[in-house]
């Protein structure tokens, strides 16, 4: 039943995620200086970023069509969507029954052929590149987060993300095999969907091997503003549906305010320690050649798939 | 729920499981050696869970035999061995890796599909595991067939007996004390038998690529 409390809490919640999403990817940013021995911009260079180029004036190429401004706008609605859609502060929220897991997967993927689209509009050829180089990357990255999500879906008996995080958070403890391989599977797809190290470099604009910066060099002031706060969410996206999966403990009920300063602690920990942990990954290992993603995302699907089998082998 | 024990023997099973695959998709030799450490010392373990969790006393001598043979010496002799042969070099496989792991997932989906109907007439509480067993022997079996060089197609032979003991654990609670050691001889002599063939093997063809053994003659 949607009562107002709850949807008072689909508001607070949808809010607080576009709002501490910049937060998270400076923090990352934050550690991975620290851990090369810089002292870093601050936690919340994003947010100035994001200032900045929303006063600045938009530049738009001749032959842009009206595609090219819509994506930006398009992209952010996707991934805001999605951080609506995703348990972050507490399960039964009245967005959830709009999307279940496979529904929300096709939300990123919606944001991925619109960007990449985008990206091929212009005619430039870097924006080709990486245009191919995403779809590449997304069509193997797809069905391993399929898989994954599957395994937690038959795990609990349901694809609504909520009851599925609902059954996990409030079981007794048991260990469950097939969750530590989708875990293991769900992170290499989350570094690869988030452009993160080992398939993509964030922090360039210059490498020949860029993914995701390669789409968006056409873009500028709102229209990139909207792009790289898109990507904030969606990493805080990723990140919640992983906590949410994995480590569940913590989360509030809807409708339950008493309960939500402690989510909201609990969340708090875990994205610092989940942040930190990115940024070590991210320092300890060397990018992929872009040929070698291929090869790491088929593992990344194998892990999927072989949880999914011990879960029907061995029941658990 | 199942108790304790029984999770950690599953957790252990998958363990064993994700090795066989990470030694499937391994190109070094150095890094081979070093999984199938690991993949002993995982048996170990869950031979070690099951003999106190059942109170098989003989599971304890098989599970040191383990530790002794298969995560020390083989592979401290595996070490010496490629050391003195001067073999370091990237494994070279006859169909590409991400094949391999494909046809991998297919036999292990047709290992599990086996030993389904298998498992259910065991009387053990671990039988749901036999189907990962299964599949470790067959990966094993796959690794021998799809390398190159004989250094990782012995150590593939020496992972498909890790599964074999495992499934004799899952099925049976082991073997008998009797044949256990005597496998373990078997592979003791094994190991060596391989290490001087190997070198007779390098000694005849200036190579340990056994591509070259399908000559029968020199011309």
């Amino acid at each position: 039943m949607i009562d107002a409390a709850a949807i008072a809490f689909q508001i607070v919640q949808s809010i607080f995620v576009a709002a501490t999403a910049p937060l998270l990817l400076g923090w990352v940013n934050q550690c991975r200086c620290w851990l090369q021995n810089r002292s870093g911009p601050g936690v919340l260079q994003p947010y100035y970023v994001l200032g900045r180029l929303f006063h600045k004036e938009a530049v738009l190429a001749e032959n842009a069509s009206p595609l090219f401004w819509a994506t930006p706008y398009i992209l952010f609605g996707c991934m805001w969507l999605a951080g609506g859609i995703v348990p972050v502060l507490a399960t039964d929220l009245p967005f959830a029954p709009a999307a279940d897991i496979i529904a929300l997967v096709g939300v990123f993927a919606l944001a991925r052929v619109f960007i990449s689209l985008a990206a091929l509009d212009i005619g430039t050829s870097f924006g080709g590149l990486g245009a191919r180089r995403e779809m590449l990357v997304g069509f193997l990255a797809e069905p391993a987060m399929l898989m994954t999500l599957f395994t937690a879906a038959f795990i609990s008996g349901s694809t609504q993300l909520t009851t599925i995080v609902e059954s996990l958070a409030r079981r007794e403890f048991a260990i469950y095999p097939s969750l530590a391989f989708a875990a293991v599977a769900f992170l290499m797809v989350l570094l690869a969907e988030n452009a993160r190290i080992p398939v993509d470099n964030p922090a360039t604009h210059l490498e020949l091997t860029m993914i995701h910066e390669a789409m968006i060099l056409e873009y500028s002031a709102r229209h990139l503003a909207l792009i790289e706060w898109a990507s904030a969410i969606k990493l805080y996206a990723y990140m919640t549906i992983g906590l949410a999966l994995f480590v569940p403990w913590g989360i509030a009920q809807g409708g339950n305010w008493p309960a939500l300063p402690f989510a909201l602690a609990a969340l708090a920990l875990k994205l610092v320690v989940a942040g930190a942990g990115l940024a070590l990954i991210e320092t300890v290992s060397a990018k992929f050649r872009v040929f070698r993603a291929p090869e790491f995302l088929s593992t990344a699907f194998l892990l999927a798939v072989l949880g999914m089998l011990i879960h029907f082998l061995v029941g658990q | 729920m199942a108790p304790l024990s029984l999770q950690l023997v599953n957790l252990l099973a998958a363990v064993l499981l994700l090795i066989a695959f990470a030694m499937l998709s391994q190109r070094r030799v150095l890094s081979l050696i070093r999984l199938f450490a690991w993949q002993g010392a995982a048996l170990a373990a869950s031979t070690i869970v099951v003999a106190h969790s059942m109170s098989q006393p003989h599971l304890y001598v098989s599970a040191v035999m383990t530790i002794v043979l298969k995560v020390l010496f083989l592979p401290w002799f595996l070490h010496r061995l490629i050391d003195r042969l001067n073999v370091r070099w990237d494994v070279e496989t006859l169909i590409n890796i991400p094949a391999t792991m494909l046809v991998g997932i297919g036999l292990a989906i047709f290992a599990f599909a086996l030993a389904t109907p298998i498992s259910e007439m065991a009387s053990t509480v671990t039988r749901s595991t036999l189907g990962i067993a299964l599949a470790s022997v067959l990966l094993s079996f796959l690794m021998m067939i799809v390398r190159r060089k004989a250094v990782p197609q012995v150590i593939g032979f020496l992972a498909m007996e890790n599964g074999l003991f495992f499934a004799a654990t899952s099925a049976t609670y082991g073997m008998p004390l009797v044949v256990e050691m005597g496998v373990a001889l078997d592979v003791l002599v094994g190991a060596f038998v391989f290490g001087i063939f190997f070198f007779h093997i390098r000694e005849t063809f200036d190579s340990l690529d056994i591509r070259h053994m399908e000559k029968l003659k020199q011309d």
